[in-house]
């Protein structure tokens, strides 16, 4: 049987991604990529179709290329890409409303897989160390993207009461990072001096964006239904990724930050919403057990990997990169343990 | 074949950095004093450089040994000259629930335990504690609580932590056992709801009672400022006879001498783990362990032969 599998979301770099190498897959026969604009890179052997999600016309290309499998890459994370955070959230919540109203009404559906984020768990002083999968927030998201991804949970849950026939998996990523991707969090790590809230050091956990491409391809070809938390291994607190990154850190006090956001957004220089202030206040963790049980993936960057992955391609540590550093513990330790000798 | 200089490269060139700490690798090493300055330079060259690790819940091993137990070291030893009971009622390894009672106005007992677990207990154990919601809302408090091995006290990470063969801290009195009257010194007040004995029943751990002598009378709180403390966001606003007459001076703890006991432990693994939904079964569980916690107080008070004195 031939697998159809239409991908949204394309022109952005995951999407087209994954686009690109669900075409190369030996499992999947045809991939059409849906965006609203061309994607700027090579999608491969995908066949591009410019359409608008928000728009009825997806209904008519699923029909027409029966398709089987949706993976829903369409919601986006950082307004710049989309436009303003009003289009944003019309991309995000109007486009996933149509395109899963054309999955209910399709014949040849039977797997939707869509890409969520670990912010849906929101971010509190009252979170537990470890989110997991079946675990509500304590401190529910009230705006931005992390909004935004739980009302499209929600309507995905809503789909799969609706066509229980669909196996439907949604992906929970933790931030995406690596050498080619963009994101706020990217050009947030990337400011000369990074604003951190002072008298709190946040716990962060990373995604390499391979890794990311990777777990949604296997939750693609294989069935592997449910919700699944998809982080790599271990923690990274925000001061240490700081100091991993080469950069300087200025701890502003919490009653500052709104101010200092707004200035920050408004020179363009980083985008700051009060979602990600929160983030970067209390931090987050996520179980990923059941990435390994229920997915069956394992990731090959941990958190650390992942994130030092970004900090090279971007050439960021370069006051004092590690090795220097260690070279000069060496020297140290070397002249100490010759003074000993000497004088002993 | 020439020998070649040996690099961990990726073979992909993208993988992770690796190098040798130079602590750890072949080269000689100094001793005496110069070897305390090399660990030392050690150190800040890890924290310049983020090369270090932190566990799931944030805790930072490194931190903790090096730097924010350092200060408490020459309290416990000289200032109470804690001294430390039944420390073989502690398991070297797998999980326990340490709990103990709460009192003196600042939470110095549960430090105290923390470090009579790490410095003296032969396996050196981390107690990993778990604290209430303010210490973790709070600026500072919070952030150095979770890299001191602390938690949030709630059921998820309890059960997350014993499950992982951790040594896990409660305090069950909470604000109401360090925030009482030094007249009520050295009564247990109410055990919280038991959700410590339901995280021990559920992972089937033991329960080490300890009771902690000296504490009540670091700050002893004879007064309180209701109204001042609800303006500052606090659960009390303590007065001691030197807090805060004598300004900052009133801040050192009156030199008490401190013994802390471990008890034998309780077991739960003949309950089964079904046990902790059993809410009578909880009750009971929780009496049990604050009257052996009382019981251990009274008889460590009969036998005190001064506040002060050894």
């Amino acid at each position: 049987m031939g697998r159809v599998v239409l991908v949204t979301g394309v022109s952005r770099h995951l999407g087209g991604t994954l686009a690109r190498l669900l075409s190369e897959h030996p499992d999947v026969d045809h991939v059409i990529g849906v965006d609203v604009v061309a994607p700027p890179h090579t999608i491969a052997e995908a066949e591009f179709v410019q359409a608008d999600i928000r728009n009825p016309v997806i209904a008519g290309v699923m029909s027409s290329a029966s398709v089987d499998t949706v993976v829903h890459m369409g919601v986006i994370a950082t307004p710049t890409q989309a436009g303003g955070r009003s289009a944003m959230k019309e991309i995000n919540v109007i486009g996933t409303m149509q395109l899963l109203a054309a999955c209910q009404k399709s014949t040849t559906m039977a797997k939707l897989v869509v890409k969520s984020s670990t912010s849906v768990y929101g971010s509190g002083p009252r979170d537990p160390a470890l989110f997991t999968e079946d675990m509500d927030p304590r401190h529910s998201p009230r705006s931005g993207w992390a909004k935004d991804n739980v009302e499209v949970e929600g309507y995905v849950r809503g789909f799969s009461r609706r066509r229980p026939d669909v196996s439907v998996s949604t992906l929970r990523l933790a931030n995406i990072v690596g050498p080619r991707i963009s994101t706020s969090m990217i050009d947030y790590f990337s400011l000369p001096v990074v604003p951190t809230i002072l008298g709190h050091d946040s716990r962060l956990q990373f995604v390499h964006e391979d890794d990311g491409v990777d777990a949604l391809i296997t939750a693609t070809v294989n069935d592997r239904p449910g919700i699944v938390n998809v982080a790599g291994g271990g923690m990274l607190m925000l001061s240490q990724a700081i100091r991993r990154a080469g950069r300087a850190s200025a701890p502003i006090a919490a009653p500052l930050m709104p101010v200092v956001a707004r200035m920050l957004k408004q020179s363009g220089l980083a985008d700051f919403s009060s979602e990600q202030v929160r983030f970067l206040t209390w931090g987050r963790g996520v179980d990923t057990r059941r990435m390994r049980t229920v997915l069956g993936f394992e990731p090959r960057y941990s958190t650390v990997e992942a994130f030092d992955s970004f900090v090279a391609a971007h050439h960021l540590n370069s006051v004092l990169p590690p090795e220097r550093a260690v070279a000069l513990e060496a020297q140290v330790i070397d002249l100490l343990s010759r003074r000993g000798d000497r004088s002993a | 074949m020439p020998e070649a200089e040996v690099i961990a490269l990726d073979p992909e060139g993208r993988g992770p950095r690796r190098h040798v700490d130079p602590a750890e690798s072949d080269l000689p090493q100094p001793t005496g004093w110069e070897g305390r300055l090399a660990s030392a330079v050690g150190f800040v060259r890890r924290r310049i450089t983020g090369d270090y690790e932190v566990d799931e819940f944030g805790f930072d091993a490194d931190l903790t040994d090096s730097v924010l137990l350092a200060p408490l070291r020459p309290l416990y030893r000289h200032w109470f000259r804690v001294e430390v009971r039944g420390l073989e009622n502690v398991p070297a390894e797998g999980g326990a629930l340490v709990v103990g009672n709460h009192s003196g106005t600042v939470a110095l007992d549960a430090l105290m335990t923390q470090l009579a677990l790490l410095d003296e207990h032969p396996a050196h154990r981390h107690l990993r504690m778990l604290g209430a919601d303010l210490v973790f809302q709070t600026p500072f408090v919070g952030e150095i609580s979770r890299k001191a091995g602390h938690t949030l006290a709630c059921a998820p990470d309890a059960e997350r932590l014993l499950r992982a063969g951790e040594l896990v801290g409660v305090w069950p009195e909470g604000f109401k056992g360090i925030g009482k009257p030094f007249s009520e010194r050295y009564k247990l007040q109410r055990f919280g709801r038991g959700g410590f004995v339901a995280a021990a029943l559920r992972t089937s751990t033991p329960i080490i009672p300890v009771a902690i002598m000296g504490a009540e009378e670091t700050y002893p709180m004879v007064g309180n400022v209701p109204w001042l403390a609800r303006a500052l966001g606090l659960p009390y606003f303590p007065l001691t006879p030197t807090f805060p007459w004598l300004g900052p001076l009133g801040l050192v703890p009156l030199p008490s001498k401190w013994v802390i006991e471990f008890g034998e432990p309780i077991r739960t693994d003949d309950h089964g783990p079904a046990e902790a939904d059993d809410p009578m079964m909880v009750f009971n569980l929780t009496d049990q362990v604050r009257e052996t916690i009382q019981q251990s107080l009274y008889r460590l008070l009969v036998d005190r032969r001064g506040v002060f004195g050894d």
